[in-house]
Order: C-alpha cells, then sequence, then structure tokens
C-alpha cells in the first residue's frame, strides 16, 4: 500500500514540474531538434511495450495468450475503423467477457 | 467515461481512495493508467513511477509549443502549463505555433471535475464488481493503450510505428526475466530510433 502513495505523491509532483517546465523554460533556449523527436517517440514505444506486456504475458511474466488478446485485438480493430476509444474498450470487454462465457 | 474505467480498474490495486486521489492531484489519465498497471503487475513504487513519468514527458515539448502564445511572469506560465491536457492543448491550436491560453484553459477546468467525479463512480462500480476476469476487465488496460496507439502516437508515420514495434519485442523478450514492470521501461530505448534521423536531414 506504501508503494501506492508513494508513486501517487512523487507522480503529483513529477507531473507538476514537467507542465510548468515548458512554459517557464523558453525564452530563446528551446530544446535542440533530436531530444525533442525522442522524447515524441517515447510514448510509442512505452504505450506499445504496455499494450504487449499486459496482453500477452501471464503472472510470472511469460508468454500466455488467452481471451484477453482476443479482446484486445477487436479493440484494435475498432480504433482503426472508428478512432473511438469508448467504442474500443466496449469491444475489448465485451469479446474477452463473451469468449470466457462460452 | 475514461475516469470511470480507470476507476473500476485501480480500485482492486489501490482501494477506493486512492485511485481518487490520484485523480485529483496527477489528473493525466494516460500516466494514470501505465502507473497502475505496473503496480498491479507488482512492479513496485519506482518502476511505476518511471512509467508515467515517461508518458508525461510529453508535457514538455507541449508545453514548448505553447510558451510564445503565454504572457506574465514565471508564476503566471506555469499555472496555464497546469492546464495542459492532450485534448485541450490540441484544440486551443491555432495553427502556425500559435495557441489560445484562454480557449485551453476553458476546455480543461470542466475536465478536471469530471475526471475525479467519474474516477469516484467507478471506483465505487469497481468495489461492487466481484470477479473482474469473468466481465473481462483485464482487457481494459491494454486495451486502452493500444488505442491510444492508433489514436494518436501512430500517427506520427513509419518512425513511430518502428519505434512501438521496437518496443513491443524489448519488453516481450525481457518479460519472462527482468522483474515486473522493468521491461516497459527498457522498451523506451527504442526512442533513441529518433537519434540519427533528424540529425541525417
Amino acid at each position: 500500500m506504501t508503494d501506492v502513495w508513494v508513486t501517487i505523491a512523487v507522480l503529483a509532483v513529477a507531473t507538476f514540474a514537467i507542465r510548468a517546465a515548458g512554459p517557464i523554460a523558453v525564452g530563446g533556449r528551446e530544446l535542440p531538434g533530436p531530444v525533442l523527436s525522442v522524447i515524441a517517440l517515447v510514448a510509442p514505444a512505452l504505450l506499445a511495450a504496455l499494450v504487449v506486456t499486459q496482453t500477452l504475458t501471464g503472472e510470472s511474466g511469460d508468454l500466455m495468450i488467452d481471451e484477453r488478446a482476443a479482446g484486445v485485438a477487436a479493440a484494435g480493430g475498432v480504433m482503426a475503423w472508428r478512432g473511438s476509444i469508448l467504442l474500443a474498450l466496449t469491444a475489448a470487454v465485451g469479446v474477452t467477457a463473451g469468449l470466457r462465457a462460452l | 467515461m475514461l475516469a470511470i474505467s480507470f476507476g473500476v480498474l485501480a480500485e482492486p490495486v489501490m482501494g477506493v481512495a486512492a485511485p481518487i486521489v490520484m485523480s485529483a492531484v496527477v489528473f493525466a489519465g494516460s500516466a494514470q493508467f501505465a502507473s497502475t498497471a505496473v503496480l498491479a503487475d507488482g512492479g513496485g513504487a519506482i518502476a511505476a513511477i518511471v512509467a508515467g513519468i515517461l508518458l508525461n514527458l510529453r508535457y514538455a515539448p507541449m508545453g514548448i509549443a505553447l510558451a510564445p502564445s503565454l504572457r506574465g511572469g514565471p508564476r503566471r506560465r506555469a499555472a496555464y502549463g497546469q492546464a495542459m491536457i492532450d485534448a485541450s492543448w490540441a484544440m486551443a491550436s491555432r495553427g502556425e505555433g500559435r495557441f489560445d491560453p484562454s480557449f485551453m484553459v476553458g476546455a480543461t477546468l470542466p475536465s478536471y471535475p469530471a475526471w475525479v467525479l467519474g474516477t469516484v463512480v467507478g471506483v465505487f462500480a469497481g468495489d461492487l464488481i466481484s470477479d473482474p476476469e469473468a466481465l473481462g476487465l483485464d482487457a481494459l488496460f491494454p486495451a486502452f493503450f493500444l488505442a491510444l496507439l492508433i489514436g494518436g502516437e501512430l500517427r506520427g508515420g513509419r518512425t513511430a510505428i518502428a519505434v512501438a514495434l521496437l518496443g513491443a519485442a524489448v519488453a516481450l523478450a525481457l518479460s519472462p526475466f527482468a522483474p515486473p514492470g522493468v521491461p516497459v521501461i527498457c522498451a523506451c530505448v527504442a526512442a533513441l530510433v529518433g537519434l540519427p534521423g533528424r540529425k541525417a536531414r
């Protein structure tokens, strides 16, 4: 439980600082291009890693494919087709729960 | 609605109070989902914090883009920075690097109570659910991250797609050996692909 509160406290302070940094720091001192492009690529790398680890691994971190994978794939399809996060999440939950109920 | 999902997902990991406090003081959806996912996997505080910070790093360049449109001293500027959430920031863009800061604040203000209240609703809904797996709720986290990827990040073009694939491969390769949360953080090294491309131009 301590981990939870430490995470919340530190993340709150860090998020505040990151949001404040850009508006304050500018005054001719812009970040160099390569730094900006690396920062822009952190999110896709991290999100993709979260997708696969949360979808395809079991408790101990080894590869495991179950109903989740089908649900998440459905969400990806819906997102690409309609572009609605809520529809995609509904598809994920519906497909996963449906397959488990079979 | 996303806030409700967050509450439902975070409740088994953190209990009732913590998700609500988190939404109130962090107020950054994707980072909250990411660090909660790491904690749910048993990743510990440091891995959870690093994952959240890495996702929030995007606010640095967003803030830099916003900066020339802001007036006033550092405190006032920092306060405007707090109003940055993805949707408001994007809607406040007026093209050619100009932003309408008042519009951004106006778009963010109603989002804040909605985000916190939605979390409250989700936490209590999550408390009532006895078997989250039967309802397929364990698919919500990865589906949310995938939706964010497809809806936004991958529009950055081929480089973004290549980086996402590389990050996914790194994370999968490491996850049987590394402690929980660590593979996801190591995957961010894939972002360094951005370096040589820029230099070549």
